[in-house]
């Protein structure tokens, strides 16, 4: 067994059961020690990471993970939302009897989400999701005794249910038709085969299936009552890093089929404009920042998916997947650590006068709605800019011109709430989380500056890489 | 020195806001400082700008790598066309800077904005890299925003808003059609001078045809052309002073300037064959704003809308020297006047607007049936106000006159008949304006109008500098007209051959 080969996901691992060991001998006061001891083991995973970064793309253990530039670049944007909801979480919850099994939990889930940016097998995908989303389960409803956090978990648990089933059926389905689970040989099928009802039913079950991890339509339901109501560290975690393992892996799936002959790449461009164009329709009536959020990123999915849809058709497709995953995962963190370090404060009337009582959290949230939106020089805009360019390179230039709309129609909402932070006289008192949650929110900040201005750092490696399978 | 002139006032604007104790004077002196910095950069490279008929299509060119993995760079340069309007946004926005602004106890927020939107402004002319103009092309919206927004009067926010989205869709649709007109290209690059060259597309095939659609309409609602203009009145009206003159003088350029730059210069069969739709737009909005602007009674809107004729002019210059019709001379001719209309207009319109600003600190009203009698009250203010007045409906001698005859003169070349109903547009704004001043001067003192004092010496200087200018122009365009004519924009078409 190459176990060289997966050092990340061993160290993220071991980390994890040493945290849970840690967390039920420390006393209280002690637990946050988990947090730093998470750091640590995320930071070895991280180094292990980097010396796989060698540009050749291969496969390992029986040609079932992919150790590409994609795999790679996937797994180190996982760690980093990773890092920073650790950053996020020992204050806000210092008064949990169970704070220290919350950093296990985050990555056992963490390693779920690694699995699936590098799945080369139907088998392993279905792993991935199922450990992603059993702890994401528990991580939504963390505080056991909030009426909003147990329904946050129920809802991820009862969608999740449902949806993981499907992925299930559609892969048993799937791997029957074709004989094989490994990507490889299913596109050695696919190449050859025709389109069987069974296969497409299987296909469009899987779909679903992946739906669910991103966020989308028809499986989005719990993602803006995640937003609201799991504790918010657990939320910034659940709304980027199991996207950013779910999209890799969809766009593999998907870049297996030819271009004609299966209906796939017509499904996932309507799915995308669908999800982002409700995405953004919901999210225009809200009047609570993380359900506004949790909205926004529902419609973010949609973004992605544009590129999942020519994944295959156009070779700059996966770069321009893993940039926007990129700008969004670092804007989101902002967004989301700006509201742990506000204390979870969510009501959009209280970010009245925000800009003169919080400057720094007023202008970090500033930022990232101003790169969910894609305004240049940040990561979101680098990131729309790409998708665009390949959905018209691949053939779906009308795609590209959804989401023109879809964007406008996002500005508004996001000065919405930009709006009050910066015009409105402050009410209220503010309180704040401490200096962990504001290191947090410094490093999500910079991210969502430097994926815009060094985006060189992420397309360059990619540039002409070979992408499995 | 391209460089410099984008960064001085970007950095100075960093540092304004970070600089968290700066009273207003200090703030205002960084401003001015960092904004005539910047400026004398831009005249260090005019004067070492070669205008002879050997001249490079782009001079004072440097280039520092980006994102090599999508062909984008930073790249910056100047033809005679960039160079003149760059030199009058530079100019414009130390004008702006140095009007006493009404900053609402926020001056160095004010003028950090200020700074920042000449940075992004100036870069937007100055660059030639499409992805780069693209960038800036969009913080010039942001910039504005928040100006607009905090410093305007009742109904700031909502225009701000208005502005934002309106922009944004525009900005969008030039970024489709700026990657549709990359991915026709051979190789991946955001390369101006290289993209000049090998016109990517031709032929009015649907591809070519949706990717120029997607051009002018994003310029056509940033210049504005109707019926996309709705955004610029309410923008214009709630505006501090100081941020109309440079949302007209600069802002508007950006449409007009990215016409030329883009479509007309890169797609050139393309833009020939729907010149004359363009035309006819552009002839519409000359009209359409001439006769709306008579029907206004604020006075704001009313030089806004003003704005939307004088715009119109340009655009037609523009259609009528892309039609591939006529000789190169009148082709040329026509051009030329479109750029010289751009400088000109921003220098006029921007001294337009900062007397409207004066108005509005002494009397808080834009309400022209409130004003009366102001001749023998304030002298200077109604000196100042005519001439730019005069210079607007283009009376020979001033700097509108140069822009519109050659407009004219080029056009009739090619559209006569659209050229003759375009004149009608002349004799409109010039009865509107004499209106107005008649309003606003003669007749007996309106009530509350006797308090007025006249024009303050820190008011003076930014409109005499504008104001001479203008005249300077009238009377000698000929510097003005060799530096615009030189480099890229103006070269002989050469047919690299393609789909026709």
């Amino acid at each position: 067994m190459p176990l060289g080969d997966i050092l990340p996901e061993i160290a993220v691992l071991l980390t994890a059961v040493a945290i849970v060991l840690l967390a039920s001998f420390l006393p209280r006061r002690l637990q946050w020690t988990g947090a730093p001891v998470a750091l640590a083991g995320l930071a070895i995973a991280a180094l292990f990471l980097l010396a796989q970064a060698s540009g050749e793309a291969r496969a390992t253990f029986s040609q079932t993970y992919a150790l590409d530039m994609a795999s790679v670049e996937g797994r180190l944007l996982i760690l980093f939302a990773t890092a920073v909801t650790v950053l996020l979480s020992p204050r806000w919850f210092a008064t949990d009897q169970r704070h220290g099994e919350f950093y296990a939990m985050l990555l056992f889930s963490t390693l779920g989400a690694m699995v699936l940016a590098g799945a080369l097998d139907l088998l392993l995908v279905l792993i991935g999701v199922l450990l992603s989303s059993a702890t994401g389960y528990v991580l939504a409803a963390y505080h056991r005794d909030w009426a909003l956090s147990v329904e946050a978990g129920m809802k991820y648990f009862l969608v999740g249910a449902l949806a993981n089933t499907a992925l299930a059926l559609g892969a048993t389905f799937m791997i029957g038709m074709l004989g094989y689970p490994g990507f490889g040989e299913m596109a050695a099928a696919l190449a050859v085969g025709e389109a069987s009802p069974l296969l497409l039913v299987g296909l469009g079950l899987v779909v679903i299936g992946m739906a669910y991890k991103l966020g989308a339509v028809p499986a989005h339901a719990w993602l803006p009552d995640v937003a609201e109501g799991a504790p918010a560290p657990a939320a910034a975690f659940l709304t980027v890093a199991p996207k950013i393992g779910a999209a890799i892996a969809l766009a593999r799936l998907v870049s297996l089929f030819p271009e004609t002959g299966f209906a796939i790449r017509p499904l996932v461009a309507a799915l995308a404009v669908i999800t982002m164009t409700l995405g953004n329709l919901a999210a225009l009536w809200q009047d609570d920042m993380r359900r506004m959020l949790g909205w926004s990123s529902v419609s973010q999915a949609g973004y992605l998916l544009m590129a999942v849809t020519v994944a295959g058709l156009s070779d700059q497709a996966m770069p321009a997947l893993l940039i926007f995953l990129a700008g969004y995962t670092a804007a989101n963190l902002a967004a989301f650590a700006a509201v742990t370090h506000l204390r979870g404060r969510t009501a959009r009337n209280d970010y009245a006068g925000l800009l003169k009582t919080a400057p720094f959290a007023a202008i970090a949230l500033i930022i990232a709605f101003l790169s969910l939106v894609g305004i240049p020089p940040l990561g979101g805009f680098l990131g729309k800019l790409e998708l665009f360019l390949v959905t018209i390179d691949g053939g779906y230039g009308w795609l590209a011109v959804a989401a023109l709309f879809n964007t406008v129609l996002s500005l508004v909402y996001y000065l919405r709430f930009a709006v009050p932070m910066i015009w409105r006289e402050p009410s209220g008192t503010l309180y704040r989380l401490g200096a962990w949650s504001a290191v947090a929110l410094g490093i999500a900040l910079a991210a969502t500056v430097a994926v815009g201005l060094l985006a060189q750092a992420i397309l360059g490696p990619l540039a002409g890489a070979a992408f499995l399978p | 020195m391209l460089t410099l002139s984008i960064l001085i006032p970007l950095l100075a604007s960093l540092g304004l806001f970070v600089w968290s104790d700066a009273t207003k004077d200090k703030a205002r002196r960084v401003a001015l400082g960092a904004s005539a910095l910047s400026l004398i950069c831009l005249i260090i490279v005019w004067l070492g700008f070669d205008s002879g008929p050997e001249a490079p299509a782009f001079q004072a060119v440097s280039e520092v790598g980006w994102i090599d993995a999508l062909g984008v760079a930073w790249r910056v340069g100047v033809d005679g066309m960039s160079l003149a309007v760059s030199l009058m946004s530079g100019l414009l926005f130390l004008c702006a800077i140095a009007w006493p602004a009404e900053t609402k106890g926020r001056a160095r927020q004010y003028y950090a904005w200020f700074l920042f939107l000449q940075g992004v402004s100036l870069g937007l002319f100055l660059t030639l890299d499409l992805l780069i103009f693209y960038v800036f092309f969009d913080l010039t919206l942001v910039g504005m925003y928040f100006l607009i927004g905090r410093w305007g009067h009742d109904q700031a926010e909502y225009a701000a808003l208005k502005f934002f989205v309106y922009t944004l869709a525009g900005s969008l649709a030039i970024l489709l059609a700026i990657l549709g007109l990359v991915l026709a290209n051979d190789t991946l690059t955001f390369d101006m001078p290289a993209l000049i060259a090998a016109q990517p597309l031709g032929g009015t095939d649907l591809r070519a045809s949706l990717i120029l659609l997607g051009f002018l309409v994003g310029f056509a609602i940033k210049t504005p052309l109707v019926p996309f203009h709705t955004w610029l009145p309410l923008a214009h009206v709630e505006a501090p002073g100081p941020a109309s003159a440079v949302l007209a003088g600069v802002l508007l350029k950006m449409g007009t300037y990215g016409m030329v730059r883009i479509p007309f210069q890169m797609m050139r069969e393309t833009f020939a064959a729907y010149a004359f739709p363009l035309a006819i737009v552009a002839l519409v909005a000359i009209l359409w704003g001439a006769l709306v602007a008579l029907g206004q009674t604020n006075l704001k809107r009313r030089i806004a809308y003003t704005s939307v004729n004088h715009m119109g002019y340009t655009v037609l210059g523009i259609a009528a020297a892309g039609a591939m019709i006529g000789s190169d001379s009148v082709r040329t001719l026509a051009l030329s006047g479109a750029v010289t209309e751009m400088v000109a207009h921003g220098l006029i319109t921007g001294a337009l607007f900062l007397i409207a600003g004066s108005f509005y600190t002494r009397t808080g009203t834009y309400d022209l049936a409130r004003y009366g009698g102001l001749a023998r009250i304030a002298p200077l203010l109604m000196a100042a106000y005519f001439l730019s007045a005069f210079a607007s409906f283009g009376l020979p001698g001033l700097a509108g006159f140069v822009a519109e005859f050659q407009i004219f003169a080029g056009s009739f070349g090619v559209y006569p008949v659209l050229a003759a109903i375009g004149l009608l547009g002349l004799v409109v704004t010039a009865a509107l304006f004499l209106m107005m001043g008649q309003q606003i001067f003669f007749g007996t003192p309106a009530p509350g109008m006797m308090a007025i004092k006249d024009l303050k010496p820190a008011e003076i200087g930014p409109l005499a500098v504008l104001l001479v200018l203008v005249v300077l122009i009238g009377l000698l365009p000929g510097w003005l007209l060799d530096m615009i004519q030189t480099g890229s924009a103006f070269a002989p078409f050469q047919a690299v051959g393609g789909a026709q």
